[in-house]
């Protein structure tokens, strides 16, 4: 059991105790251990570390440490190593004695697992000279690649509660709100409303009780910044809560985290017992006759109840389905009491304003966008990742600095920005600075984070197709608009690319979409039109394509292409003979080939096949 | 009071009165579905919907469930209420072109018929009967089940209810006709729920009456019943009928026979 602190004093006396113990010299090895380093195996890495380390005999000499996701998720398994700050990507197990013979022992560095930038072919090999992570500002993400998130020692070494400390005994619930009114922060989870200004609602709104929640349901498609932040540094979020928490006024909190996730679960679990233990949650916290219990509430999976109310609804046992807000639920939520509910992401940048001070958080950002935000940067994108920038770093610098650009050559097409309910922006809007405000006027909006690239062979169509048909699941079908109008718009879209479409499609569409935007229950429905009305907006000449001239100018609807061999550049190789899973090619050897339409089944194998990129749709 | 105007006529309503009831006490009609005064308003079927301008800025709203607010204006049937609750209506047309309560809403709206392909829905999800059985029978035996376009009421695992106690109360609330009871073989049967409960039989004349479980309910709430309670409702009345000839017939006996205390016959 560790003692309880009751100061701040006490705390830092712990921090420097724990700081102490360390010794800068000696070998640190991290290995990234989010979700996405797991998918590739760093699992087996770690595993192979421990008992390569142990079969020296020099675990004295080498830390290891599984950590939360360093962010560069395209190139996992990574490790960096640390005093000297190298990175290795794509480390298998089999390269562990290798790393541990040559770079630790050695001093040495294995080139092949440097990292190789695309464009100037050069290796790099230390983190910091990346640059995927030399202009991103990771102020929330930073700590993961040095703490345990199972530690909450990694997190306390690092300063960590420290403004829980300062706020809960140096200042008042009032001068706390005022502090994170002054810092400009936002609600990270899409709506971006002002964060300090929904938590003196709360707290001045009429109540018998108080509740705070943190909303861990993410959602959108392709979107993982929660999860990696709760997965990898779950006591910032937490920190965060206890000071939301003791601003409103509020004892009992909730985080709500989607039962998908189970790291992100136990890690919040763990980090709640940890917390408990030093009596930073629990009874008379800090000895500042403030109590707050953490529970954690798994969500079932419906998208749904990432909505604050179905969110609520869902908490109080019931199916997870919003209600009117026309009061607020900081003033009537969960169990009819004010509730002030952040995203994850929101929760963790509180403990930064209250230790830096809001003049601090206000340096980074724009005008009406303040701090960071995290991405996920997804789709046809070099570097897939998570990527944390200042607001308003234009989304060229996203795109091409950090993400690399677009594979294979390709000409980026559009970028999806907000999940469901953001937009497609077109290529030509590549300098836009991206924050909460700019994105709104260009008709998406700034969501949880997702940010999906797309390159010229995607059909914008079918992407609003896609996203409409997403929404058509997890539209909680409480509400006509919604239920009824999704339905029917996919009904349309669907027609649309199979090459029925109709003259007034487009207007029936566009009027549909306005009735759902603005007469929906909830934010699902209101936003729900919004893929379909940017791409109809940006891309219209492709509806046009396709309702009129029957044509995907992406040769992606198959209805609406068909593959054909360019004589001049089929050599008869044969390749897409054996690939074609449908015996729709023939030709002979060394001459050109024809696919057989009545047996074509548009799947565009032979395509990726033939190296001579002889095989087209159109 | 509240202060504020409903198509351009001032009324005060009383604090917690939506912008429906206040609409109402002007006489002024909004259309509704899922709506009944005698439940908690849920605002699914939005076709109540008016714009409401506060500080300069026009939304659209739903009348039942939005609280009467100082000083904003109301337009029921603006140009834009009306244009999207016109298309609600198609919507929902569209889902049950064979309901008549919706039929008939639609005909009044100038709309014969849908631009969509048509459902066959029965049920619009305007959730009164989950509703009633919940608030007013205290029973919840019915909810929402699935999601999206597959929404349904259903009892719990589509089986047989062993809350529901067979009141029908569902039954009476829903407006499209889409449950319905009968009585089978001493049984109160609710097709839509799979659910049949045993009913009563008067030991009178010997016909079905309630269900068992709900005279139960009534007596769980009003305390122990007289046998009369046991009656049907025919031989409640006749039995009332009988007695009060009865007294009756005493009371106009008695002042002749006894001649003394001057009650008229």
């Amino acid at each position: 059991m560790a003692m309880r602190i009751e100061s701040i004093q006490e705390l830092e006396q712990l921090r420097k105790t724990l700081v102490a113990k360390t010794d800068p010299a000696k070998a640190r090895i991290r290995i990234c251990a989010g979700t996405g380093c797991r998918a590739c195996g760093s699992e087996e890495v770690i595993e192979a570390f421990n008992k390569e380390i142990a079969g020296r005999g020099i675990s004295a000499d080498v830390e290891i440490k599984a950590t939360g996701c360093h962010g560069f998720c395209e190139r996992g398994t990574l490790i960096v190593l640390y005093p000297e700050g190298i990175l290795y990507q794509t480390v298998k197990p089999e390269d562990v004695p290798e790393i541990l013979e040559r770079t630790v022992g050695g001093k040495e560095i294995i080139e092949r697992l440097l990292y190789v930038d695309p464009v100037s072919g050069e290796r790099i090999t230390y983190e910091k000279d990346i640059p995927f992570y030399k202009s991103q500002r990771r102020s929330l993400l930073g700590m993961n690649p040095s703490i345990d998130p199972t530690e909450i020692d990694d997190y306390i070494a690092l300063g960590g509660y420290r403004a829980a400390a300062k706020a809960l005994t140096q200042m008042t619930p009032e001068e706390v709100i005022a502090e994170v009114k002054k810092s400009g922060l936002r609600g990270r989870g899409g709506g971006g409303f002002p964060t300090g200004v929904k938590w003196e609602t709360c707290r001045n709104a009429p109540g018998d009780a108080r509740y705070v929640i943190c909303n861990a349901d993410e959602g959108d498609p392709g979107a993982y910044m929660d999860r990696s932040l709760l997965e990898g540094n779950p006591h910032s979020v937490l920190e965060g809560m206890i000071i939301g928490a003791y601003a409103v006024g509020a004892n009992e909190a909730y985080i709500y985290v989607r039962n998908e996730y189970p790291l992100a679960v136990e890690n919040a679990k763990r980090a709640i017992e940890q917390a408990g233990e030093y009596g930073f949650l629990g009874a008379d916290i800090f000895s500042s006759a403030f109590d707050l219990d953490v529970r954690i509430a798994r969500g079932g999976g419906a998208f749904i109840c990432g909505e604050s109310s179905a969110l609520m609804t869902s908490l109080e046992g019931k199916p997870g389905r919003p209600r009117a807000k026309y009061i607020h639920t900081v003033e009537r939520g969960l169990w009819e009491q004010p509730t002030n509910l952040n995203n994850v992401e929101t929760w963790a940048n509180v403990p930064l304003i209250i230790n830096n001070g809001a003049a601090w958080y206000c340096r980074t950002g724009t005008e009406g966008s303040k701090g960071t935000k995290i991405f996920s940067l997804v789709g046809k994108i070099n570097n897939t990742g998570l990527v944390e920038v200042p607001m308003g770093m234009p989304l060229r610098e996203i795109v091409y600095g950090i993400g690399g650009g677009v594979p294979s050559g390709k000409k980026l097409k559009a970028v999806q920005t907000g999940g469901p309910s953001g937009g497609c922006l077109p290529e030509s809007l590549i300098d836009l600075p991206v924050d909460f405000d700019q994105l709104t006027k260009v008709g998406s909006m700034m969501g949880s984070g997702g940010m999906i690239i797309m390159d010229e062979n995607t059909c914008m169509v079918d992407v609003a197709r896609y996203f409409l048909n997403f929404l058509k699941d997890e539209s909680c079908g409480k509400c006509l608009p919604c239920r009824e109008g999704i339905k029917r718009m996919l009904e349309i879209l669907n027609r649309i690319c199979e090459g029925k479409g109709e003259e007034g499609d487009v207007e029936l569409l566009t009027e549909i979409a306005h009735t759902v935007q603005e007469t929906s229950l909830c934010a699902l429905g209101g936003s729900a039109p919004n893929p379909l009305l940017t791409t109809l907006r940006y891309f219209g000449e492709e509806y046009t394509a396709h309702v009129r001239d029957k044509k995907c100018p992406a040769g992606i609807c198959k209805d609406l292409i068909i593959y054909t061999i360019h004589e001049d550049k089929c050599t008869g190789c044969g390749a897409c003979v054996k690939a074609c899973p449908n015996g729709a090619i023939s030709g002979k050897k060394k001459k050109p080939h024809t696919i057989e339409l009545a047996k074509c089944i548009k799947c565009g194998i032979c395509s990726e096949t033939c190296r001579q990129e002889a095989i087209a749709a159109a | 009071m509240i202060h504020m105007t409903i198509n351009g006529t001032e009324v005060d309503a009383p604090e917690e009165q939506t912008i429906l009831q206040a609409a109402r006490t002007l006489g002024i009609k909004i259309p509704t579905l899922c709506h009944h005064d005698a439940l908690s308003p849920y605002g699914s079927c939005r076709l109540c919907i008016v714009e409401i301008k506060k500080r300069g800025r026009s939304k659209i709203v739903t009348s039942c469930n939005y609280p009467a607010e100082k000083g904003i204006e109301v337009f029921t049937d603006s140009e834009e209420v009306l244009a999207h609750r016109k298309m609600l209506m198609e919507l929902l047309l569209a889902r049950c072109p064979d309901v008549g309560v919706v039929r008939e809403m639609a005909r009044r709206m100038g709309i014969e018929k849908t631009r969509f392909p048509q459902a066959k829905h029965d049920c619009i999800l305007c959730g009164l009967c989950v509703r009633v059985c919940d608030e007013r029978i205290g029973a919840s035996a019915i909810s929402f089940v699935n999601r999206g376009v597959d929404e349904d009421v259903s009892a719990p695992f589509d089986i047989s209810s062993e809350s529901c106690i067979g009141c029908g109360a569902c039954v009476r609330v829903c407006p499209t006709g889409a449950i319905t009871m009968e009585v089978v073989q001493g049984f109160m049967k609710i097709n839509r729920f799979k659910t049949a409960k045993q009913l009563h039989q008067c030991p009178s004349c010997k016909k079905y009456c309630a269900t068992e479980l709900h005279l139960g309910w009534i007596e769980d709430r009003l305390g122990p019943q007289s046998m009369a309670a046991a009656l049907c409702t025919d031989c409640k009345r006749t039995r009332n009928a009988q007695s009060a000839l009865m007294v009756h017939a005493l009371q106009r006996k008695a002042p002749v026979a006894e001649g003394r205390n001057g009650v008229a016959g």
